[in-house]
C-alpha cells in the first residue's frame, strides 16, 4: 500500500557477494535445497513485510525445517558473526522483520506444527509458524479457543505474536499474548536452546519469559510456544451505540469501566470511518453519528443478559443518541463487520494509507481526536479513525498517495506527530505493534538516554554480540542525538513543552 | 495523597546516596518496606535501605484501572482507596503483616487464591519508575494496558527480589470487584479434586479459586471452591458444580475469613511450624498428580487447582534436594518458603537455573542482566538465586 521508497544504499557490492556466497556455502551443508534462497529473484519476497515502505535485500533467507536447523544455522552465522533477522508469517506492520543487507533473514514459516493439545491443561503446545486462529480452530471441537485474536490472526504466527506481545479486539477481557503464554522455548544467539516459563505458574529465578515477550526478536529465536487455552463463551452479543458527539462517546467509554464492567470487547469508529466502511460492508450503521461504540458481552446466556442490560443502561446515561443489540449470531458479525473492515474501506479512498498504532488513557480520548483534527488541516491529509477504545489503543489511518513522494513525506510527518501527541497525553508510541523499524526515532522522544542504555543492556545479556535483529526497536545514542538536530533543524521544534533527551 | 514535588526529589536524592555510598564502601544494600516477609528468601546481613519514607498514591482514576503508587506506600492504604471504587487488586497479594508496602508485594511478587483465574502479579504491572546501581532515574512501560516500546522492564522486577534494583514507583491494573461471589465446600480425595477444579476450570464457568486441604497419602480432604463474577453467572454454576459433588455453601463472612487466612498463611495448617522443618512451596503443572515425600507432614494444600502445593518437612538439605527433584521431575519447581527457627539460615532456599530443565544457560544471561542494571552488586544479589 505504501511506496518504495525507503531502499537503504547498500555498502560496497563485492563485499556483499563475497560474504553472501560464504554465508551460503556454510549453510548449505545442513539445509535441503529448496530452504536456502539467495537469488534476488527467490529473496525480493522477504524484502519487506507489512510495512512495504521500509524495504532491503538480504544476502540470504533460509527456512529451516526442524529445531535442529535452527540452532545450526544461529551457531553458524554466531561463528561468522553475521547478523539474523528472524520472521513469521511477515504481516509485521513497524518493519519488524526489515531485513539486514548484511544479514540473513530466518523464516520459521516451515515450522508449522501443533505439537500437543491437552484439554485437562487447557494448553498447546505448538510451533512458532502456526497461525494464531490455526490454534483456535484446533482446539475448537474441546470447546476451548486461544483468546488474543489480532485483525491479521488469519495470516500472523504465533511466534510472531510472542515477539511482538499482540493483542487485538478482545484483549481488554482476555489480556495481550504475555497474559495467554506459558512457556517459550527459544534459541540464544550462540546456538544454545532454553526454556522461559513453564506450564508451574512461576520458574525459578527472574521473570526472564516477561522480558522475552514483545522483544522484536531481539533476544531469543522462538522455536517452541505454549499457550494457554481457554473456555470458549456459550454467547456473545454486541451493542452499537451511536453519539452526536465525539466527547459524548469517549465519555461513555470511561462510563462503562467506571460502572464495573470489562466488555469483552469496546470498539470506537469515528463518523469517517463508518461511512467509508458502510458503503463497503452494509451493516447499517447510523452515518449521522459522529462516533459508534461496539461494546460485546460474552459468557453464560445469564451473565451476557444480566451486562447487556448494564451496558445499555450505562449509554443511554451516556447520551447514546441510537442504541442497536444484536439479536443473533449473524447481526453481531454484522454489526462487526464494518470494524474489522476499517482497513480495505480505507483502501477504496485513497491510493494508500498509513496506519499508526498509539496508546493514551481512556480520559485523553478526546483530546487525541479533536488534536487530529487540526492536524487533518495542517497536513491537509485525511484521517480515518478506529480505537480499541477499552484500553485506549488507537489505529488512525492516514490516507495519501504513495505515487507522491512529498505527499508519503507529510503522512510520515503527520503519524510522528500523533505518536508525540500521545507520549505528551500520557501514552506510548505503540500499543501492539511495536517499534520495528518504523518508530525507532520515536523511542528517542518517548525514553531518555539512561532508559535507552538499559534496553541495550537487556539486549546485551542475551546476545552480547548483538547479532540478532540488531537494528531495530532500540536506538542508539547517535541515532537520537542525529534525530534531535534533525527536528530541531527543521524549524520549530514541535510541543517544545516535551521532556526531550 | 501524593509527596509534594520537593519532597519527593529530596526522598529520591536520599536514595540515590545510599545506594552511591554502598558502591564506595562495598557493602550491599537490602531493601525492605514494612519487612513483613524478610524471612522470605535467602538470608543476608546487608545494609537496610528503609523505602517507607517514599510513600503515597500518585494517581488513581477508577475509570482507567490503573494505580500509580509509591513503593513504600502502606498495601492496606492501596487496598484501601481501590475498595472505596469497587475495585481490587485481582492477583489478592499476601500482606503477612500490616506493614506489607506495595513495594515489597511488588518484589515479593506473590499472590494469593486469585491468581488461578486472575493470572499472576506481573501480568497486572504496567509501568515502573527505578533507581538503578548506578543511581539512575529510570522509568519504563506506561500507565496504559497496551505498550509495547521497548522491553518490558517493568514486569522483569515482580519477584526480583529487589536484587535489580530500587522500586520506586509502580502503576498496576486494577479491575472492578466481581458483583457475586460464593464459596462452596465439600469433601472429596485429593486426586478427584485435582481432576474437578481442572475439568471446570476448562468449562465457561466463574471459577476464581481453590483449595483442597488434607491428607497427604490419602483419605477425603475438604475442598472448597470459590466462584465469583456475574450475579447470574454465580448462580447458574452452583447446581452446575453440585452436580458433581455434595458441596455446602458457605456462610459469606466465614467464606472470606477462610480465603483470607489461607492467603495470609494463618490456617491452622500453615501455624506452628516444628522449629526443625520447613514449609515447602511446590509450584507446578495443573496435570501433576498427588505427589508425596518420605518425612513430610500428613497435611497437604492445594492451590491454584493443584499448581501450588504447601507442605512441611524437615529443613535439611538432603530433604530439600529430593524435593527439588521430585518438582523439576514433575515439569515445576519447590521453594524453602519459611524455615522452622532451627533450620541452617544461611543455606539456599530456591532451585537454581542450572537444577531446572532446559534453564542452565540462562544463568549466564541472568548474570549478565543483573551486571547491567545492578554493575557494582549494590542490590543484595543473593537474596535470589
Amino acid at each position: 500500500m505504501i511506496p518504495m521508497n525507503m531502499v537503504t544504499p547498500l555498502p560496497e557490492l563485492a563485499a556483499i557477494t563475497a560474504l553472501q556466497s560464504k554465508l551460503v556455502s556454510a549453510l548449505r551443508p545442513i539445509l535441503p535445497a529448496h530452504a536456502l534462497l539467495w537469488e534476488a529473484e527467490d529473496t525480493i519476497p522477504y524484502e519487506c513485510d507489512g510495512l512495504a515502505a521500509y524495504r532491503r535485500m538480504p544476502l540470504a533467507v533460509a527456512l529451516p525445517e526442524t529445531e535442529d536447523q535452527v540452532a545450526q544455522i544461529l551457531k553458524i552465522c554466531f561463528d561468522m558473526q553475521v547478523p539474523i533477522v528472524p520472521r513469521g508469517s511477515g504481516t509485521g506492520l513497524s518493519g519488524g522483520a526489515m531485513p539486514i543487507s548484511q544479514g540473513l533473514v530466518l523464516s520459521l514459516a516451515k515450522l508449522k506444527k501443533i505439537i500437543n493439545i491437552d484439554p485437562f491443561t487447557r494448553t498447546a503446545v505448538v510451533q512458532p509458524g502456526v497461525r494464531n486462529l490455526a490454534i483456535s480452530e484446533a482446539v475448537a471441537h474441546l470447546g476451548l479457543y486461544y483468546a488474543p485474536d489480532p485483525s491479521s490472526q488469519i495470516a500472523c504466527s504465533i511466534g510472531g505474536n510472542v515477539n511482538e506481545n499482540s493483542g487485538g479486539v478482545h484483549c481488554l477481557k482476555y489480556g495481550l499474548t504475555l497474559h495467554n503464554v506459558l512457556k517459550v522455548r527459544g534459541i540464544l544467539m550462540n546456538g544454545e536452546i532454553v526454556e522461559f516459563g513453564s506450564l508451574a505458574p512461576d520458574s525459578p529465578g527472574l521473570d526472564l519469559l516477561a522480558i522475552v515477550m514483545g522483544s522484536e526478536g531481539m533476544l531469543t529465536v522462538v522455536t517452541e510456544v505454549t499457550v494457554k487455552l481457554i473456555a470458549k463463551p456459550k454467547l456473545a452479543r454486541v451493542i452499537m451505540a451511536s453519539f452526536d458527539d465525539i466527547e459524548k462517546g469517549a465519555d461513555a467509554v470511561a462510563a462503562i469501566i467506571a460502572a464495573g464492567i470489562i466488555p469483552a470487547g469496546l470498539e470506537m469508529m469515528d463518523k469517517a470511518t463508518t461511512r467509508a466502511v458502510e458503503e463497503f460492508v452494509h451493516a447499517g450503521y447510523d452515518l449521522e453519528a459522529e462516533t459508534i461504540l461496539l461494546c460485546e458481552s460474552d459468557g453464560t446466556p445469564e451473565e451476557v443478559a444480566e451486562e447487556i442490560e448494564r451496558m445499555t443502561k450505562v449509554l443511554e446515561q451516556a447520551g447514546a443518541s441510537g442504541i442497536r443489540i444484536s439479536q443473533n449470531e449473524s447481526e453481531r458479525l454484522q454489526f462487526w463487520s464494518g470494524r474489522k473492515n476499517a482497513f480495505p474501506a480505507a483502501g477504496r479512498l485513497a491510493p494508500d494509507y498509513y496506519c499508526m498504532d498509539g496508546t493514551i488513557p481512556r480520559r485523553n480520548i478526546g483530546t487525541l481526536l479533536r488534536r487530529i483534527q487540526g492536524m487533518e488541516k495542517k497536513y491537509g491529509l485525511a484521517c480515518l479513525n478506529v480505537f480499541h477504545a477499552g484500553d485506549g489503543n488507537m489505529h488512525p489511518l492516514i490516507l495519501f498517495n504513495g505515487a507522491d513522494q512529498e505527499e508519503w513525506h507529510r503522512a510520515e510527518e503527520f503519524g510522528t506527530e500523533i505518536l508525540e501527541a500521545c507520549v505528551e497525553l500520557d501514552g506510548t508510541i505503540t500499543g501492539e505493534h511495536s517499534v520495528g523499524i518504523e518508530k525507532i526515532n520515536s523511542m528517542c522522544v518517548q525514553f531518555g538516554e539512561g532508559e535507552r542504555e538499559s534496553f541495550w543492556g537487556v539486549k546485551a545479556a542475551f546476545d552480547p554480540e548483538k547479532l540478532l535483529n540488531p537494528d531495530k526497536a532500540i536506538p542508539t545514542l547517535n541515532r537520537c542525538a542525529e534525530y534531535g538536530r534533525m527536528r530541531i533543524s527543521g524549524g520549530n521544534l514541535p510541543h517544545p513543552e516535551l521532556e526531550r533527551f | 495523597m501524593s509527596n509534594s514535588k520537593s519532597s519527593t526529589n529530596m526522598h529520591i536524592d536520599l536514595f540515590r546516596e545510599q545506594i552511591l555510598a554502598a558502591t564506595k564502601t562495598k557493602t550491599p544494600l537490602s531493601i525492605q518496606g514494612g519487612g513483613t516477609k524478610s524471612w522470605y528468601g535467602n538470608a543476608n546481613t546487608f545494609t537496610t535501605l528503609d523505602t517507607r519514607p517514599y510513600s503515597g498514591i500518585l494517581e488513581y482514576q477508577p475509570e482507567e484501572l490503573v494505580i500509580t503508587a509509591c513503593a513504600g506506600t502502606p498495601l492496606k492504604e492501596i487496598e484501601t482507596a481501590l475498595a472505596e471504587k469497587n475495585q481490587m487488586l485481582p492477583f489478592e497479594p499476601p500482606y503477612f503483616g500490616d506493614t506489607a508496602t506495595f513495594g515489597g508485594a511488588i518484589a515479593a511478587g506473590l499472590a494469593g487464591p486469585g491468581r488461578i483465574s486472575a493470572g499472576n502479579l506481573r501480568d497486572f504491572v504496567l509501568g515502573a519508575r527505578i533507581l538503578d546501581g548506578k543511581g539512575q532515574d529510570l522509568s519504563f512501560g506506561g500507565k496504559v494496558m497496551k505498550n509495547v516500546a521497548g522491553y518490558d522492564v517493568s514486569r522483569l522486577l515482580p519477584g526480583s527480589m529487589g536484587t535489580l534494583s530500587l522500586l520506586l514507583e509502580a502503576s498496576v491494573k486494577v479491575l472492578p470487584r466481581p458483583a457475586a461471589t460464593t464459596t462452596l465446600r465439600c469433601h472429596i480425595s485429593q486426586a478427584r479434586a485435582l481432576h474437578l477444579t481442572n475439568e471446570w476450570a476448562g468449562q465457561p464457568l466463574p471459577l476464581s479459586a481453590s483449595c483442597w486441604i488434607g491428607s497427604s497419602t490419602d483419605g477425603d480432604g475438604e475442598l472448597t471452591i470459590r466462584l465469583a463474577g456475574a450475579a447470574a453467572a454465580v448462580k447458574a454454576a452452583i447446581p452446575l458444580m453440585g452436580a458433581a459433588v455434595h458441596a455446602i455453601e458457605l456462610d459469606p463472612k466465614a467464606a472470606e475469613a477462610f480465603w483470607t487466612n489461607l492467603r495470609e498463611q494463618k490456617l491452622p495448617a500453615f501455624q506452628n511450624l516444628n522449629s526443625n522443618d520447613t514449609l515447602y512451596r511446590l509450584a507446578l503443572p495443573a496435570a501433576c498428580v498427588p505427589v508425596t515425600i518420605a518425612k513430610m507432614s500428613d497435611e497437604i494444600i492445594l492451590e491454584w487447582h493443584g499448581q501450588q502445593r504447601w507442605f512441611t518437612a524437615p529443613g535439611d538439605d538432603a530433604t530439600f534436594a529430593s524435593i527439588k527433584a521430585l518438582a523439576n521431575a514433575n515439569g515445576g519447581h519447590a521453594t524453602c518458603f519459611k524455615q522452622g527457627a532451627n533450620v541452617d539460615p544461611t543455606k539456599q532456599r530456591f532451585t537454581l537455573l542450572s537444577e531446572h530443565t532446559h534453564s542452565a544457560a540462562l544463568e549466564a544471561v541472568q548474570a549478565r542482566l543483573r551486571a547491567s542494571f545492578d554493575p557494582a552488586g549494590v542490590f543484595a544479589t543473593s537474596r535470589l538465586p
